[in-house]
């Protein structure tokens, strides 16, 4: 009868089901196929539980006179119940226990627990940014009362508290879960936050002196069941059952963290995280979260340029790519300089190397982006797909390193012609005056800067929430990126226009799709081979094996 | 010569154009006016005079007198569309072929006595009735050629519709009216009016002569001397005459017991389906403008035309003021009669539903000539009996 | 399968129709003279008579925002009225009530509060699901503007036509 020791067996709702040793019960009822309410357990954190809505019925099996378990007609251990509920989210399973995750005392409590939740709570959804996603709601829909048995005063407590920089707290909302006393304290370790006073009147709080200034702290938002934590940014911004949620990944550093964009009329509006064990499990960091909005700045490049003698004419993206590969062609290999960004794709990348062979240039890199690593998820690396350009041939193993020679170059106008993709060629190390030296400066951006003014062809492009493609992260793990809004104006997409200045040198190449793109790459490229982008997935593919200097992602999963 | 050409113009130009077109537009108002009260709505009852348009503050409502013209405008207005696939000469042909028959049949209507000596009728020939009758029929071409031209399927269907119908039914209205020429002896208007003035209408049986408004007397052998019981035995075939020609008179218009050229349930629009702006105007206006023909008709057949009973038929001198008066009050008694009819027209046409075709060509060719051309010989063997 | 109807057997007075056409015709003038002697009344004269009085108090003719008596406006910019509008007439765009501000606890307040009276279907469903009893529709009903922007109704607007409502809950007046 004995199980092996790894698994136990377990009866739920009179149904024996088989869970690994060292499961929680409400893992294992989840396990099951029974959900059961819960507000202070998180999968990510320890459990104190406090809230007590996780209650159910728990039995043991009932020992007979030598000790042994009892067996029922059936061969199965008979259970003893436990008279009192139990938590199920601090429990292990042991062997031949029992749960009851619906009996009437269940409900009960669960009724019962919903009203206590409730007495204090001030009920001010039309105003609360949690409503929509709101566990209290949700719960009290299903296991709540529609009215309200309690009479008295309600307690009074702070109120649009700035607990740091980002985050904005409503302590009577708070219903004293802990979720972000402990994320703070065993995620984040910056153990800023917890609860002060006694009884019905105790709130969250900093720590005396501390503030909630960490640069995970908007964590704390989105694992806070109810609307006492909300994000400064978002705050008041829109109801989040409008928002349209794609899901996509972050592209402010190197790790790649993978998001919900949540839209709505093609404005972005916030940007989550979205679990992936593999890469951030259920984080991200403030500055990759808010780094969205720039997507909708009033500035975005709308319409494809020219130089014309009063300066830049808005054209049509026939004559300005046609004027670009006029100028391109003019030129000997080697004075024309590719100056790419590892923000780009792959697919981006990719068209990018071809471009180069084409125009058979030996000057082509990417600009390195270094900041400072912290030991969790934010990558010293940042940029997002500098695997990818590595991979492609567009860098070295050390990219930024032929910059110097160019940006030489370029300044005693040996190289005449410079494509600049996506960035900007003040930021290494060339001045206004070099880049009005030079004969043809084609330039793919979203955002006006010094590069664009001086541009002769200017070629408006998306940002990363206004495209389909896909990165490589500092683990080597393939990602996607999905199409959440829609470009400004008349910017392209990236690929299309690289793919264009590229028919413009060689003629017509039979790339339509974005999808043609990634399936030349998954022919060429040894390591893609067998990829598409459904392939792909949710979740993304470790591509190579993680390289040796690559950041460990610190996380307690 | 000339003077006769001018004067006979004058009076064309005077019935149709002060007469007969404003008649035929307020009859498409008194359509829409009747038919509302009928239903228990009040119809158009807005359209005055645009007194906004020109600063004030208010409109003049007037009863929604000026909407024909609002609705002449708006027709004439409309884009004027010709589709591709139609025969463009024909399609062109078409609605003056509807719209001029009527007008040419009024030609021979005497509307009034007399004015300044002048006999009012625009054309005093002897065929007289032969006249309307080989006119109005041309109206089946307009019919015939817009469903034809149309180069459509309903419009085809309701041209044939139309003109086996309107055959059909000319032959009863031509039968019926056998009778009147028999008793009258003339085929012309204005004896047969004359006629009526010393007889009686052909409508009625008892015909009192001898009172008189003007000058005021009554005259008890006149009376008695008008009473004739071979005149009322010669009624009866009379009043079958009036009732199988009113009867046609419906078919041979297209009005409503009898629209199944136009069936909107079946037919879409009829022969006017792709016709749209003044074209369609002037198929629509051509109805109307037939049915007031067919009306003056009756009213001239059967009620007398323009005589108004106990006032002199005319005056010593029909050059003084109170001659052109009498000779006024005929013209408006004629057209009052007229409309009187025309609201009898419209009357029919809100109460009674469609009539199936067969039973339509069924009511013409089994029942209508039959009973006409009985009529005509019962009258033939009256008539030897009645003193002349 | 075909099959055969039985038809009435007609008398000879049915056949020949008269008699029905007849009553037919008499029916008719019936309704024509008590029309024209005016027993019979049926349609309002729109422009100069109106019916304005008799509005019933559930009429539901234009939405508006309402301000309470205590003169705070009691749209918090929850949104569930954008979110219901079948046709997706309202636009609301929340800001936040100052620190300084006599109504703060409220937090929330409308930016920018549109109904596209164009799309607007007058189906009432942003008073039902109005959880601060701040959309009503009045007894506005004509509603017409010579230009699309004029169909719009801004806050300003909305306040106007709407007015002052009493006799509401009023929630947020003991908080704090």
């Amino acid at each position: 009868m004995s199980a092996p020791t790894e698994l136990l067996n377990v009866q739920i709702d009179g149904v024996w089901y088989q869970f690994k040793k060292g499961t929680r019960v409400i893992e294992a009822c989840a396990q099951a196929g029974k959900f059961i309410p819960h507000y202070c357990y998180h999968p990510k954190l320890s459990s104190p539980g406090n809230c007590r809505m996780c209650l159910i019925e728990m039995g043991m099996p009932k020992t007979g006179p030598d000790r042994k378990p009892e067996l029922g007609a059936d061969g199965k251990p008979v259970i003893s119940w436990i008279p009192r509920p139990q938590i199920s989210c601090a429990q292990d399973i042991t062997e031949g226990m029992g749960v009851r995750t619906d009996s009437s005392l269940v409900r009960e409590c669960r009724h019962g627990v919903m009203e206590f939740l409730l007495i204090n709570h001030p009920l001010d959804c039309p105003i609360c940014d949690q409503a929509g996603e709101c566990h209290l709601q949700e719960y009290s829909v299903e296991y709540g009362t529609a009215g309200s048995r309690f009479l008295e005063e309600k307690v009074k407590k702070p109120k649009r508290v700035e607990l740091g920089p980002r985050v904005t707290l409503d302590d009577e909302r708070c219903i004293l879960c802990s979720r972000c006393i402990r994320f703070m304290k065993e995620i984040a370790h910056d153990d800023v936050l917890g609860f002060a006073s006694r009884g019905s009147h105790t709130y969250l709080t900093a720590h005396p002196g501390k503030r909630l200034d960490s640069n995970y702290s908007l964590n704390t938002v989105d694992i806070c069941p109810v609307g006492a934590l909300t994000s400064t940014d978002f705050r008041f911004k829109m109801r989040v059952w409008f928002l349209k949620e794609t899901k996509s990944i972050c592209t402010s550093c190197a790790t790649g963290c993978n998001t919900i964009v949540g839209s709505r009329e093609n404005v972005i509006y916030r940007q989550t995280p979205r679990e992936n064990d593999a890469v951030n499990s259920a984080w991200m960091c403030d500055y990759g979260r808010l780094n969205i909005h720039y997507v909708n700045s009033p500035d975005r490049l709308k319409f494809p340029q020219v130089r014309e003698a009063q300066g830049l004419a808005n054209v049509s993206w026939k004559t300005a790519l046609a004027k670009a590969g006029e100028e391109l062609k003019q030129f000997q290999r080697n004075s024309v300089a590719v100056v790419a960004s590892a923000k780009m794709t792959n697919e981006e990348l990719w068209l990018t190397k071809k471009l180069i062979d084409s125009l058979g240039t030996v000057y082509h890199d990417v600009v390195p982006r270094a900041g400072q690593a912290d030991q969790l998820l934010m990558s010293a690396d940042r940029n997002p797909n500098t695997l990818g350009a590595q991979l492609f041939g567009i860098t070295s193993e050390y990219p930024g390193s032929k910059l110097r020679e160019m940006t030489e170059k370029i300044a005693s106008g040996e190289i005449r012609a410079v494509v600049a993709l996506g960035e900007d060629l003040t930021q290494i190390g060339l001045a206004e005056s070099d880049l009005k030296k030079l004969t043809a400066l084609i330039v793919v951006g979203i955002l006006p800067n010094e590069t664009t003014r001086n541009a002769s062809v200017l070629l408006p492009a998306c940002a990363f929430s206004e495209k389909r493609g896909t990165m490589i992260n500092i683990k080597g793990r393939l990602q996607r990126l999905n199409h959440a809004t829609l470009a400004p104006g008349e910017a392209r997409d990236d690929w299309e226009i690289i793919r264009d200045l590229l028919q413009q040198l060689t003629g017509s190449n039979g790339i339509y799709l974005i999808d043609d793109v990634f399936k030349e790459i998954a022919e060429t490229i040894p390591e893609m081979t067998g990829l598409s982008f459904g392939r792909i997935g949710d979740h993304g593919v470790q591509l190579v094996e993680e390289s040796e200097d690559a950041q460990p992602v610190a996380m307690t999963v | 010569m000339i003077i006769t050409i001018v004067v006979s113009l004058a009076k064309a130009i005077g019935l149709i154009f002060l007469i007969i077109l404003p008649m035929v537009s307020y009859t498409v108002y008194a359509e829409r006016r009747v038919s509302a009260m009928i239903q228990d709505r009040i119809g158009p009852n807005r359209v005055g005079i645009p007194l906004t348009l020109f600063g004030f503050p208010k409109d003049i409502p007037f009863y929604g007198l000026v909407q024909p013209i609002a609705d002449a405008v708006k027709l004439l207005l409309k884009e004027d569309f010709t589709p591709a696939h139609v025969n463009k000469l024909y399609y062109w042909l078409a609605p003056a072929c509807a719209m001029a028959p009527s007008m040419m049949a009024l030609a021979v209507i005497p509307f009034g006595s007399q004015l300044w000596g002048e006999p009012m009728v625009v054309a005093n020939v002897d065929v007289g009735v032969l006249w309307v009758f080989a006119v109005s029929s041309l109206g089946v071409y307009g019919i015939v050629l817009a469903g034809w031209s149309s180069n459509s399927k309903y419009p085809f269907l309701g041209g044939i519709r139309s003109s086996s119908q309107m055959i059909s039914y000319e032959l009863s209205l031509a039968l019926s009216v056998i009778p009147i020429f028999m008793v009258c002896g003339t085929l012309n208007l204005p004896d047969i009016v004359k006629y009526q003035i010393d007889h009686g209408w052909l409508i009625s049986p008892i015909w009192i002569k001898g009172i008189s408004l003007f000058p005021p007397g009554i005259n008890f052998q006149e009376i008695w001397r008008s009473i004739d019981i071979l005149k009322i035995i010669l009624w009866i075939p009379l009043f079958i005459s009036f009732i199988v020609f009113v009867i046609s008179m419906f078919a041979e218009t297209n009005r409503l017991p009898f629209d199944l050229p136009e069936a909107e349930t079946e037919l879409v629009g009829g022969y006017h389906t792709e016709y749209s702006s003044m074209k369609f105007a002037l198929f629509f206006l051509g109805e109307y403008a037939a049915m007031i023909a067919g009306a003056a008709v009756i009213v001239t057949l059967f009620f007398g035309a323009w005589h108004v009973p106990f006032l002199p038929t005319t005056l010593h001198n029909p050059y003084t003021v109170w001659g052109v008066l009498l000779g006024l009050i005929h013209i408006t008694a004629f057209f009052v009669k007229v409309a009187l009819l025309l609201f009898f027209f419209i009357w029919v046409r809100w109460t009674l539903p469609r009539f199936r075709y067969d039973q339509l060509m069924r009511l013409g060719w089994y029942f209508f000539i039959e009973i006409a051309l009985v009529n005509v010989f019962i009258v033939a063997i009256i008539l030897p009996f009645v003193p002349k | 399968m075909a099959y055969t109807i039985s038809r009435p057997k007609l008398n000879f007075a049915e056949k020949v129709y008269l008699p029905a056409i007849i009553t037919g015709l008499g029916i008719t003038i019936r309704h024509f003279i008590n029309i024209v002697t005016g027993k019979t009344k049926v349609t309002m004269q729109y422009p100069e008579e109106k019916w304005d009085k008799k509005l019933p108090p559930y009429y539901r003719g234009a939405p508006t925002l309402v301000k309470d008596e205590y003169g705070r406006e009691r749209c918090v910019a929850c949104q569930l009225c954008e979110f219901i509008c079948p046709p997706r007439a309202i636009t609301i765009h929340a800001g936040e009530i100052p620190e300084k501000d006599r109504w703060r606890k409220v937090e929330k307040f409308p930016k920018e509060f549109e109904i596209d009276m164009i799309r607007c279907i007058y189906c009432g469903l942003c008073e039902e699901v109005c959880p601060e009893q701040a959309i009503f529709l009045r007894k506005d009903y004509a509603i017409t503007g010579l230009t699309r922007q004029e169909m719009v109704h801004n806050k300003e607007k909305l306040y106007e036509l709407g007015g002052v409502m009493t006799g509401l809950v009023y929630k947020w007046n003991d908080k704090k």
